[in-house]
């Protein structure tokens, strides 16, 4: 009799187990049914048909779908919001495509770019951040990938891309058009930030913020060697767009309505003596001066008759 | 024929007694809590602005007045208003001056022009933050010729300039002609409101609203009040 007590007990203790915890269980899933709306998944992306066009390449939004998911959700996020898991640890931050605000354009301020501009970025990834040259794409693949990030903001249903702005021809470097270059970002007070030298130390350079508020350093000319790269490309007319068109989403500002054509070349010509570690025409022939630049004198004639267009930043100084 | 005269006389009558019975919804605005402190701005980075003021002028996130007072509130018609689609021809001017942004708060009509003018001795970038609205960002060298813009959606811009970081102030885009910024003692007033249901709506940087709403029967001036909950940080 004795030796069943036990038993009993033993057996008694599943059931009030079992019943406790069907009852927890039960809670506990009620507690979850209740919080799912706030901790659910949120909703897939919805690929939209969005297209690019680059010479007679067409790519398609569909087609990039597991290029991006491997490639790009990491840093740019799935919903291509800028918070992919890698991103807390990125400085400058990815880009956000759901603003559709971007850095390299060939177009104006507060336009879209080009399929085109978006295109060479990802070919040549974006120097001192973590954005790499993603030249191992194929032309195809970095063509749909365009289109991808177009799903992203509404901007790209509503609105064309700007129209890329006029480049006129590069003229001869010479020591007068670098002297002219330097009157220039002295004038237009590109020092503040970048500093004298073009070494990223201005005075306002550590006050600096991009426009999510991040801190952001100005582009230091002179470090880095032969083959430093500007952030969205390295010919002589890629860096007469960056200061033209600005570098939207960070402090650097556009140009384009107070730089003549032909004075920016100028400058173009005066940022290359920056890069002290380059080889280069522009640096060639201010070391065979010695590395003086002289002050710029204006030699243009004055126009003949009025009215004269005394705003023209070609004045000297 | 009778019925067109009656037709017109009617119309006749309605647009007079609207033009007639034109109400005003006025007010003060004030604040509870204890408001940030605003900071003198150091502008000896910049002696062509620092000379333009004999004692230095201080940051404006919080503009109070005598009696708890608050100044630099956007007050708009959100909703009821008769002519939300009408924007105005004229525009309206945003002045760098001394390294300041004057008016601190500039209230304009979605596609109204908006001039931006530069009469300082240097350089300035103007870089509005919008997140509806497309950013964009421009340097505007002294004597350079006024830059013009517009916005076609309703939203509170946050302006900055780079290059002098304490340059900061608002842009209010509304769709809207009914507005006011609370001023001379947190005073507004929003008049020519014909009669009807109006929503009022106080806007405070960076993101404080309050809204009220207000019946209109005739010629009145109805009084709304707004307060504010002030933190200091």
């Amino acid at each position: 009799m004795n030796s069943l007590k036990p038993m009993r007990f033993i057996g008694a203790i599943p059931f009030t187990v079992i019943v406790g915890l069907i009852f927890t269980t039960g809670l506990a899933a009620g507690a979850f049914a209740q919080e799912a709306p706030d901790v659910g998944p949120k909703p897939p992306v919805v690929i939209k048909p969005m297209e690019s066009h680059i010479g007679n390449i067409t790519g398609h939004a569909a087609a990039a779908k597991s290029d991006y998911r491997r490639y790009c959700a990491g840093c740019h996020g799935e919903y291509g919001d800028s918070n992919g898991e890698n991103a807390v640890w990125l400085d400058p931050k990815p880009r956000d495509f759901t603003i559709a605000t971007f850095k390299c354009r060939s177009t104006l301020t507060g336009t879209l770019p080009t399929d085109e501009d978006l295109f060479n970025t990802i070919a040549r990834g974006l120097t001192n951040s973590n954005m790499p040259v993603w030249n191992t794409f194929t032309k195809q693949q970095r063509a749909d990938l365009v289109a991808y990030i177009k799903i992203f903001s509404p901007r790209w249903e509503h609105e064309k891309a700007g129209t890329p702005i006029k480049i006129p021809a590069e003229p001869p470097v010479t020591m007068d058009s670098i002297a002219h270059g330097k009157a220039l970002f002295t004038k237009l007070e590109c020092w503040k930030c970048h500093g004298t030298h073009g070494e990223g130390d201005g005075p306002s350079a550590s006050t600096l913020t991009d426009s999510k508020d991040n801190p952001i350093r100005p582009y230091n000319f002179a470090a880095g060697k032969d083959d430093s790269r500007f952030k969205c490309g390295n010919t002589n007319q890629d860096i007469y767009k960056i200061f033209m068109t600005g570098v939207d989403g960070t402090p650097m500002p556009s140009f384009a309505d107070v730089i003549q054509p032909n004075d920016a070349w100028d400058l173009v010509h005066f940022l290359r003596t920056l890069q002290v570690n380059r080889h280069g025409k522009e640096n060639e022939i201010l070391s065979a001066a010695h590395g003086v630049i002289p002050p710029y004198v204006d030699k243009t004639p004055a126009p003949a008759a009025a009215p004269a267009d005394s705003k023209s930043p070609g004045g000297g100084q | 024929m009778r019925t067109k005269q009656i037709l017109l006389a009617l119309l006749t009558l309605f647009v007079c007694s609207s033009l007639m019975f034109a109400g005003t919804v006025s007010g003060k605005v004030t604040y509870t809590g204890t408001p940030a402190h605003q900071k003198p701005i150091d502008m000896s980075k910049e002696p062509s602005c620092a000379k333009q003021h004999a004692t230095p002028i201080t940051t404006e996130t919080v503009v109070t007045g005598p009696n708890n007072a608050l100044d630099n509130v956007v007050v708009y018609v959100s909703s009821g208003a008769p002519d939300d689609g009408q924007v105005p021809s004229q525009a309206v001017t945003f002045t760098q001056k001394g390294c300041q942004y004057l008016p601190h708060v500039l209230v304009m009509h979605t596609d109204q022009e908006l001039k931006i003018v530069n009469d300082d001795q240097t350089s300035h970038n103007i870089h509005p933050m919008p997140k509806v609205n497309q950013e964009w960002n421009k340097s505007q060298p002294p004597g350079t010729a006024p830059i013009s813009a517009k916005y076609d959606k309703p939203e509170f811009i946050s302006v900055k300039c780079n290059v002098h970081p304490w340059m900061h102030g608002e842009f209010a885009v509304l769709k809207t002609n009914h507005y006011d910024v609370s001023k001379d003692g947190g005073s507004f007033k929003l008049p020519n409101l014909p009669p009807g249901k109006y929503t009022i709506t106080a806007w405070h940087e960076p993101d404080a609203t309050q809204t009220a709403d207000v019946t209109i029967t005739g010629n009145e001036t109805k009084e709304v009040n707004f307060t504010f909950k002030l933190t200091p940080y």
